[in-house]
């Protein structure tokens, strides 16, 4: 049987993942040196990290089909929404949860209201009520309309998650790739590490788009079928 | 090697969340392929 263009990409994207996940286990726990203050304790942030940028891209990506959306009235883009909230809440619940594991022997205490946690705990909540409005509200055009505006003021705590360490006094360590600059003091290895790890992430959430939205394109054939159904009856 | 059970505690949660959904997903898709599935040989039966 001839392959769907998304069953080839979710085809393409796991077999680069079946690459790339071995090889950024690699550079997490072998290949990056030992930090020299935190020891082994810092190899977390080699998966923290990309779960917290990872979920930033895909709430964008909310973001950006809710407004295609919003313009073109367009289903595919409206359900596309739907399928990369759902990553970006579970790649930021992989951020808030790997985040107080290292917190607890670094800064002695799993959980602190610093700006960054608790904005960033914000972020994740508004995205769950946003599944939940999915799952209450009619599936009609008007509760899609609702949700993608929704959606798009959500985006507005992202930059607020990200620049709070500047803005406000945080115990949260500074940035090390995105503003962090050369002299962040992150060794070239655990750099080259962490961008392979971001990469790998990347494609995972890319994979695992992919395989959401096959279940949503058979969800719509389902609502068809049924749809045909009910008028035959009638 | 300090603090092991942190380390190897962060990796689990993240494979399990992951795990976690992609089963969760692949329940769905095959409930959805069995309602399709029974649907149409309903329509083809009628």
């Amino acid at each position: 049987m001839k392959k769907t263009k998304l069953e080839r990409a979710e085809l393409i994207s796991g077999a680069l993942l079946f690459i790339l996940m071995p090889l950024a286990i690699y550079m997490a726990f072998i290949y990056a040196p030992t930090e020299k203050t935190m020891g082994d304790l810092q190899r977390i942030l080699y998966f923290h990290v990309p779960c917290g940028i990872i979920s930033f891209v895909a709430f964008f990506v909310v973001a950006g089909y809710s407004i295609a959306f919003l313009r073109t009235r367009n289903r595919w883009y409206d359900r596309i929404a739907l399928c990369s909230a759902e990553l970006g809440v579970l790649f930021g619940l992989g951020n808030l949860i790997t985040g107080p594991i290292w917190a607890k022997p670094a800064w002695n205490t799993w959980w602190s209201w610093d700006p960054r946690l608790t904005s960033m705990l914000v972020l994740i909540l508004f995205y769950i009520a946003y599944l939940m409005l999915r799952s209450f509200v009619e599936d009609d055009d008007k509760g899609s309309r609702f949700a993608a505006v929704y959606a798009i003021v959500g985006i507005v705590d992202i930059p607020i998650v990200y620049f709070s360490i500047w803005f406000w006094r945080t115990i949260h360590p500074t940035p090390v790739i995105f503003g962090g600059g050369e002299d962040s003091g992150l060794h070239p290895d655990m750099r080259l590490a962490l961008n392979i790890c971001f990469l790998t992430f990347f494609v995972l959430y890319l994979f695992l788009l992919f395989v959401r939205m096959r279940l949503e394109k058979s969800n719509e054939k389902l609502r068809e079928i049924e749809k045909k159904i009910a008028f035959s009856q009638n | 090697m300090e603090n092991m059970e942190y380390l190897f505690s962060a990796y689990t949660v993240v494979w399990l969340l992951i795990f976690g959904y992609m089963f969760s997903v692949s329940r769905r898709q095959k409930a959805i392929d069995k309602k399709i599935v029974q649907l149409e040989e309903m329509g083809s039966d009628a």
